[in-house]
């Protein structure tokens, strides 16, 4: 039991330690493939040292909820990387890791961002807060669809259990699950406004969604946006490998498995990251206009893998 | 999960099928819905394969070759070649927008899979569970027909439609005796021989493969 | 052996026209080849009615009295269509609307549109039937495009694709078919031979043959144009050429129903309950009283026959679906009598728009002054197609409304409102066109109203007196439909 808890914190600072490793690895990927000398790859970490050391400047009409939200986004997905399985699997918190309650959890980060964006009452914040409402709302019914297909498989939604039984049966080719992962990698990268949804390293007013939402932070509240992003980019990405590839995670009391895991994590993220930057790289950002229908894709991909697991697996 | 590695594959290439269906639907260029047409041939033959070799059904090797010469390559070279000549590759423009046709398409195919399912329950076949989707795409061929106002787009729906049936003949019974293929394949071919040369003649007397041209015969 | 040279004929006309069409005497050879079918449908409708029932080819092909009687009606006015088209092609051509080429396609179409039919109505294979079905219809898209005109090309363009579609379900029907035989009598090509599955019908699962039947009815009901599928056929007729519309009009709707016929057979069989009759009546009363309706509408006169043609059409579907054996009887007179009479219609018709340069009804009047021969013919058509005695049309007519007075009340003041609605259109509008006024000319030629008159004498001798081997064959005819 208390290993259990030592593993769970364990695994919950790694994941808060090392998700702006991840965002370092994707922009120097992208940086290689565009041929521009890359960043370090430990450059988040210095731009987060620099905004906490710097001091923080607020709008006068800014309510309290200007301050709070920072913290609680930070603490939301916190909580959905602590909870979802990256090393171990039967963890103590994993009864907690249902799969609708961390697209709720992803969903109040989502209001309090939303809301904060619009506190201060300038344009930009309100802008980017309805393009962000635009494309959640089209982007979490396809997310539940994903999550859906992955559960029927496996008569549950909690995150473990269905880790556990896609991990541990014969390798069989779910066709559904096919349809189900590519319906995630488009969800992921319009959640995580990558291109071609929207453009992490941009403020361009026809474009931008999330920057436009956090432009009026600065300093430390900015500091914890950011890694609040990098935390979800972290959680989307092991969500994805618990789902869709989940050979090298360790079950219930396999604690020599611990090392092969980590390892066996490394290397899925380091793939996903280098994927992810190829992506980016080759394709174009798509008008705002046209991202409901990049996400419509996405939905009827989830539906139609939850209707052929109807006829074809059952 | 009892079936063998290569059935597995078939289904997998009988969901691939229902996926190009869809994306023949919101295609909006008439190139590229031939290129998705030689596609869908192509997850067919190779399907069709698959189920010969697995099951010992000689005939089938037939089918699919059948399938593979005519769907795959003659036609599409074919259709490559009138739209050049023609120079009609430009925007499809469906009639009903596409996130509509898309929603529709999905009513479709859950229809399809209700309809399919107590059929598919009596057949003794090993891909029996896949003749949901071979209605399905019959279905949504049947949708892009009505949906779309050019003619080269309704012909490659005609097409696509029969693509449906040939696998519906597969998967629940192993395909038609080989006579029938072959006079449904030569129907086919013949099909779209004459419609070439209607191709010809709508444009030289309308100057257009635009259907709404043709719209004059209604009831006053 | 008769049968390969009732098939091989047109098959061979067919080539060899595609080859010399454009010759001179080309309508004549496409006549002297049609002949040839008719005394090779002849020489096998005799041995039938000697011998009974025959399988020929290995059981490919199957002849009874049913499809015995639809090859002799089918090689009959082929001919006396080869016969009209004869003249009536060539001033087409004086006229500058065909050219030698397009002369050759009719010709070389013709004969394949004859034999396709012929295929379709002689073979045992459900499969050859639905490929010869598809066939006629590929043969004749390109013949109601014939003019050119961008009306035709339209016409044709729906006529395929919605054949095309209809034709679609209808093989899917097939394979569901197939998919209940095969379960039944093993896989291979003998599961889908129609005797085969007359056989074992009892066994056969009801649930497919009932999703089967369905998708058949519409397939192939699409081509016999029943409502609400029927809105190629009066593009369809309109539009082509009229030797083309009297045949599909004649000839190619029965085939359909045949082939619809042949489903119903063994889904009765197979599920023992009145589904498939039920729905046959359905679509067939709805065809018949939405078709009366429409003709009221009608300006074009091609247009307003080929609406008629759906209401009759829909009348032998509902008297088919009610079953038993007079209406069976029934049907297969009306079948016989309709085509007769259409096609003879469709002829006249053909003359007077001919001459009058325009399918408009408004346009044409006074046939009985400039050509008294066109105009009797057109009358006489008429009249007898509208179910006046003593015309066969009358025989039939009250024979299905007497059986449905007795097994289906409910359904009788709907086919009578609809025939009397188009009884009094048809005649309104046909009646000016023979007897109005004119300023027009003579007709400078004489027209080949041979076939007219024929048709319409054996529709006056049927409605008169039926000679009793042809009274047995239509009852054995009925028997076999499950009379």
């Amino acid at each position: 039991m208390q290993a259990g808890i030592l593993l769970q914190l364990a695994q919950t600072l790694l994941a808060i330690l090392l998700a702006p490793l991840l965002m370092g690895w994707v922009n120097q990927c992208r940086a290689w493939l565009q041929g521009r000398s890359a960043p370090p790859i430990t450059q988040p970490y210095r731009t987060l040292r620099k905004l906490f050391h710097k001091d923080a400047v607020i709008a006068h009409t800014a309510s309290p909820l200007f301050r709070f939200a920072p913290y609680m986004i930070f603490a939301c997905m916190a909580l959905a990387a602590g909870i979802v399985p990256t090393l171990a699997n039967d963890l103590p918190f994993s009864p907690a890791a249902d799969v609708i309650a961390l697209v709720g959890i992803f969903a109040l980060a989502r209001v309090f961002l939303a809301l904060a964006a619009m506190d201060i009452g300038t344009s930009f914040g309100t802008l980017g807060a309805r393009r962000e409402m635009l494309v959640s709302f089209l982007a979490e019914p396809a997310l539940l669809m994903v999550f859906f297909t992955a559960s029927l498989i496996s008569q549950s939604t909690e995150l473990p259990v269905i880790v556990d039984t896609l991990a541990h049966q014969e390798f069989a080719i779910y066709p559904s699950l096919a349809f189900a992962a590519v319906a995630f990698w488009m969800i992921s990268v319009a959640e995580n406004a990558r291109i071609p949804v929207d453009n992490p390293a941009t403020h361009l007013e026809l474009t931008m969604i999330h920057e436009a939402m956090i432009l009026e932070y600065s300093a430390r509240h900015l500091a914890l946006i950011e890694w609040a992003v990098a935390l979800k980019l972290f959680t989307y990405s092991a969500l994805g490998i618990a789902l869709f590839l989940p050979w090298g995670i360790a079950g219930q009391g396999e604690l020599g498995m611990l090392p092969l895991a980590l390892v066996a994590m490394a290397g899925k993220l380091l793939l996903g990251g280098a994927v992810l930057a190829f992506l980016e790289t080759v394709s174009a950002k798509v008008r705002l206009f046209r991202a409901p229908e990049f996400l419509g894709t996405a939905f009827l991909l989830a539906v139609l893998g939850m209707l052929i697991h109807f006829l074809l697996e059952v | 999960m009892t079936l063998t590695y290569h059935l597995q594959i078939v289904n997998l290439l009988a969901a691939l099928l229902l996926l190009i269906s869809f994306a023949m639907l919101s295609q909006r260029r008439i190139a590229g819905l031939i290129t998705l047409f030689a596609w869908q041939g192509a997850a067919l033959a190779a399907s069709t394969l698959l189920v010969a070799w697995s099951t010992g059904q000689h005939h089938l090797y037939y089918s699919a070759a059948i399938t593979l010469v005519l769907k795959v390559i003659a036609m599409p070279w074919y259709f490559f070649h009138i739209v050049r000549k023609l120079d009609v590759d430009r925007d499809v423009e469906p009639m009903i927008n596409i996130p509509t046709t898309m929603l529709i398409g999905i009513v479709l195919v859950i229809f399809a899979f209700n309809l399919a399912l107590p059929i598919s329950e009596l057949s003794g076949t090993v891909m029996r569970s896949t003749l949901g989707i071979a209605l399905a795409t019959v279905l949504l061929a049947f949708l892009m027909m009505i949906t779309r106002r050019k003619a080269i787009p309704q012909v490659i729906g005609f097409l696509a439609m029969e693509n449906g049936l040939f696998f519906a003949a597969t998967s629940t019974s192993y395909g038609m005796p080989l006579v029938v293929e072959l006079g449904v394949a030569l129907d086919v071919m013949v099909a779209v021989f004459v419609l070439s040369i209607f191709f010809f003649q709508i444009r030289e007397t309308f100057d257009s493969l635009d259907l709404k041209h043709m719209e004059k015969l209604k009831e006053k | 052996m008769e049968i390969y040279w009732l098939l091989g004929i047109p098959l061979t006309g067919g080539t060899f026209l595609a080859l010399w069409g454009c010759r001179r005497h080309a309508p004549e050879i496409n006549a002297l080849f049609s002949l040839a079918t008719l005394a090779a449908a002849a020489w096998l409708t005799r041995r039938i009615i000697e011998q009974g029932p025959l399988t020929v080819g290995d059981g490919w092909f199957f002849i009874d009295s049913f499809n015995v009687f639809l090859v002799a009606l089918t090689a009959f006015v082929a001919f006396t269509t080869a016969l009209f088209s004869r003249p009536y092609m060539r001033i087409e051509a004086e006229h500058g609307r065909l050219n030698p080429q397009r002369l050759r396609l009719y010709h070389s179409s013709y004969q394949i549109f004859i034999g396709a039919m012929l295929l379709a109505l002689t073979t045992n294979n459900m499969g050859i039937l639905w490929v010869a079905m598809e066939a006629a219809t590929l043969a004749t898209v390109l013949l109601v495009s014939l003019y050119r005109t961008p009306a035709s090309l339209e016409a044709a363009w729906k006529y395929f694709i919605l054949c095309g579609v209809g034709i679609a379900l209808a093989l899917f029907g097939t394979i569901l078919l197939y998919f209940a035989a095969e379960k039944v009598l093993g896989p291979g090509g003998t599961a889908l031979l129609w005797t085969e599955l007359d056989g074992v019908k009892g066994e056969l699962e009801p649930t497919v043959l009932q999703l089967a039947f369905v998708f058949l009815l519409v397939g192939y009901g699409t081509k016999v144009g029943l409502a609400p599928l029927h809105s190629w056929l009066p593009d369809a007729h309109a539009e082509g050429p009229t030797p083309v519309s009297a045949v599909l009009s004649g000839l190619l709707l029965n085939v359909a129903l045949y082939a619809v016929m042949r489903s119903k057979v063994l889904v009765d069989g197979a599920l023992g309950t009145d589904m498939a009759g039920n729905l046959m009546m359905g679509f067939g009363l709805l065809s018949v009283v939405l078709a009366a309706f429409l003709i009221r509408r009608q300006t074009d006169v091609k247009r307003m026959f080929a609406y008629s043609s759906i209401e009759h059409m829909g009348l032998i579907t509902f008297a088919f679906g009610m079953g038993g054996a007079v209406a069976n009887f029934a049907a297969l007179l009306h079948m016989t009598m309709h085509s007769l009479t259409k096609s003879a219609i469709f002829f006249a018709v053909g003359h007077a728009t001919q001459k009058a340069g325009t399918q408009l009804m408004d346009d044409i009047r006074g046939l009985i002054r400039t050509n008294p021969t066109i105009g009797w013919g057109l009358m006489l058509g008429t009249v007898a197609i509208l179910g006046v005695p003593p015309f066969g049309v009358f025989a039939s007519e009250f024979l299905i409304i007497t059986t449905a007075m007795h097994d289906h009340p409910w359904a009788t003041p709907f086919l009578l409102l609809a025939l009397g609605v188009a009884f009094a259109s048809i005649f309104g509008k046909v009646q000016p066109m023979v007897f109005g006024e004119t300023e027009l000319p003579k007709l400078p030629y004489q027209p080949a109203l041979t076939p007219v008159f024929m048709h319409l004498g054996l529709v006056l001798m049927l409605g008169l007196f039926i000679p009793a081997y042809l009274a047995d064959w239509y009852r054995q005819a009925a028997q076999l439909l499950g009379g």
